[in-house]
């Protein structure tokens, strides 16, 4: 029986592996040691993040290369730039997607064309950690999923595992690429478990997986919403229908070939996306799609995204904001529904 | 100070003592969704501050809120069944604990976003100064939150142009796990109001006295058209950053650096007793009155209901053409 680690553990034993491989990698953020400069503190007892993400890399590494921040966002994440900029590879760790409010001008302005703007002469080897996603009843500021938002600024890469597998080795490619990585850890996969290898392992940026294979329908879904294909896939099985999940992994750069190769078999897309439906990665792939596979299409292009509005906090309103199985399997009997009429 | 001052400060500091035990109670059974974080020995700085505005005064507040919200003058039902994420919730359940508001008594939110409210507090200065109105706003921010960004631009802009405006840092010892020590390069928070040529002062934040004085002053200066003032508040966080923190990073030698020996409550009942402000009949029947009405508050917010469906996609906008 292979071993079994949380979400939580994989990204931690990604990060240790980084850091034992290259003395370049560091780790800064708000509480990433936890309780920095307290003496009596033991490392198995301190935060390690707020979501104990980085446990215990603090004691191992030392508190030069996990480096607790004041809370101010703007400060260290530009300072992680121009820190990977001149040698350093650093990870570090926006506490929650959402407060790139606090510096998106340090990350879109600066870190994402350093590159471009000083003629391909300059590397920002950075790669930032944050948490997102609702679920977790914390409300409109805390719960946000704004890889779409990232996606759309040339010079960042985007990534959005889904489960404890691919987070590792994601990760390791992440923080080993030389270009800026934002890799988004949904907050509610964190306990979630799943076959982890040990050792060294690395999945590359921009390749897809097939979760499923089926001839009915394809189905892409971002990060926990592959879950919820999963068990939408199972429900349509009951029912004759044949689904072909695509998890895309990264979104920044997107493997294109994948899902086209998928549609151009199945004729049927439906994408989930917990992001807002203005702009975000299901209508960047829907779009992709229509532009260069527009014939393969039987049916129209079907979206399952959260309602645009921000997250509720009320936990009844919260649970209709996420997409769920239902109106997944819902929405794919009415497309398979028309095309079976129309065939 | 005279005798109904007393009674609304022991009055709104027995309210938040007892809001905040009752939430703690709740949360550990489940019922509160997501995560609070608790003002239980901090009531003096809220209340001395509040006890110096009135309804056309404004604050902002912090992911710490709710002593802000009661002292402020929030409903304690309302707020309760925003913190159940109920319809009867002062934000109809959808802000929840970190983003309670009320502009009806000038409460312009709780924040999610540690230093959020500094550029807020100063747009109601902004407003304050350009409408001609007599009406303050204040700041209540953390200590975590004077290490950011937003707390020297809001400040700077403030002391420039003069506006009516009071920042009151509660310097609790911790920026969530962090000591304030560790992440702040000046000795004090007050010291920094040198650099934008304000006053800044440094008062023992669990005496409400204490804070009630400076404010009064910071009040004063602000009205007069003199600009902000910096207040720090020293006071001790006796809860962790949230409900369920195991608070491994607080140590006995942290606790004896800050004021944890002096309940802000029981403090203010003795002085209360011994300038003849409050009789102990008073103070008990204030007790039990406060009490009562945070059960009040408690049964309330159990017996609403949850906010209707269609509730999700409203108030996005005022008004949007589909």
């Amino acid at each position: 029986m292979a071993r079994k680690l949380t979400f939580s553990k994989a990204i931690n034993e990604a990060m240790d592996i980084a850091m034992e491989r290259d003395n370049k990698v560091i780790l800064i953020g708000e509480d990433v040691a936890g309780g920095a400069t307290v003496d009596h503190l033991q490392d198995e007892e301190a935060w390690g993040g707020v979501f104990g993400v980085t446990q215990g890399l603090g004691n191992k590494y030392g508190r030069k290369r996990v480096i607790d921040m004041p809370i101010a966002e703007a400060g260290y994440m530009g300072a992680a730039v121009a820190a990977a900029v001149t040698g350093l590879r650093p990870i570090s760790e926006l506490m929650f997607n959402d407060f790139i409010g606090s510096c998106l001008d340090e990350v879109m302005n600066q870190g994402a064309k350093i590159r471009y703007m000083f003629g391909g002469k300059a590397e920002v080897p950075l790669t930032i950690r944050t948490s997102h996603g609702a679920g977790a009843g914390a409300a409109a500021q805390h719960s946000q999923s704004l890889y779409g938002m990232f996606t759309a600024i040339p010079g960042l890469k985007v990534v959005v595992p889904s489960n404890p597998y691919d987070a590792k080795g994601l990760l390791l490619s992440a923080i080993e690429d030389s270009d800026i990585v934002a890799f988004f850890e949904d907050k509610t996969l964190y306990s979630m478990k799943g076959e982890v290898p040990e050792g060294y392992y690395t999945i590359p940026l921009g390749q897809a997986e097939i979760k499923r294979s089926g001839d009915d329908l394809t189905i892409v879904a971002i990060g926990k919403m592959v879950h919820v294909a999963e068990e939408a896939a199972n429900e349509l099985a009951k029912q004759g229908v044949e689904t072909e999940i695509i998890d895309p992994r990264s979104l920044s750069p997107l493997d294109e070939d994948t899902i086209l190769q998928s549609v151009d078999k199945t004729g049927c897309l439906l994408i989930i996306d917990e992001a807002n439906p203005r702009c975000n990665a299901a209508t960047d792939i829907s779009a992709m799609v229509v532009d260069k596979g527009f014939d393969s299409l039987d049916a129209p292009i079907k979206m399952v995204t959260a309602p645009h509005a921000p997250v509720p906090f009320a936990r009844n309103l919260e649970n209709l904001y996420i997409p769920n199985t239902s109106t997944v399997v819902q929405t794919a009997k009415e497309m398979i529904g028309k095309l079976t009429l129309s065939r | 100070m005279d005798k109904n001052k007393a009674h609304w400060i022991y009055a709104k500091m027995n309210d938040i003592r007892n809001f905040e035990n009752q939430v703690q109670k709740i949360f550990s059974t489940g019922v509160i969704p997501g995560f609070v974080h608790l003002y239980a020995g901090e009531e003096a700085i809220a209340v001395g501050v509040c006890a110096h505005l009135n309804k056309d005064d404004y604050i902002t507040s912090t992911h710490r809120g709710h002593g802000h919200c009661i002292a402020k003058g929030c409903d304690l039902n309302g707020m309760m069944a925003e913190i159940f994420g109920k319809e009867t919730g002062l934000c109809n359940g959808k802000g929840g604990s970190m983003h309670i508001a009320d502009l009806e008594v000038g409460m312009l939110g709780a924040n999610g976003i540690v230093g959020g409210g500094f550029p807020l507090a100063v747009g109601a200065g902004l407003s304050s100064y350009v409408q001609g109105t007599d009406s303050v706003s204040v700041c209540f921010f953390g200590d975590g939150a004077n290490n950011h960004g937003t707390f020297h631009e809001g400040i700077n802009i403030a002391a420039a142009l003069k506006l009516p405006v009071i920042f009151v840092a509660e310097n609790n010892g911790f920026g969530e796990a962090t000591p304030f020590e560790y992440a702040t390069s000046a000795k004090t928070i007050a010291e920094r109001a040198k650099a934008y040529n304000i006053p800044g002062v440094r008062v023992n934040g669990n005496d409400v006295m204490e804070v009630y004085a400076a404010t009064e002053k910071a009040v004063k200066r602000a009205k007069n058209g003199e600009g902000p003032t910096l207040i720090e508040a020293l006071t001790y966080r006796t809860h962790g950053h949230f409900e369920g923190d195991n608070q491994a990073y607080k140590s006995e030698a942290d606790k004896e650096k800050w004021p944890v020996d002096i309940d802000c409550i029981k403090k203010f009942k003795e002085y209360a007793l011994q300038n003849d402000l409050l009789s102990e009949e008073e103070l008990t029947e204030i007790e039990r009155a406060s009490e009562q009405a945070v059960q009040e508050a408690v049964e309330f917010a159990h017996n609403s209901k949850e906010p209707s469906a269609e509730t999700l996609t409203e108030n996005v906008y005022v008004a949007y053409r589909q």
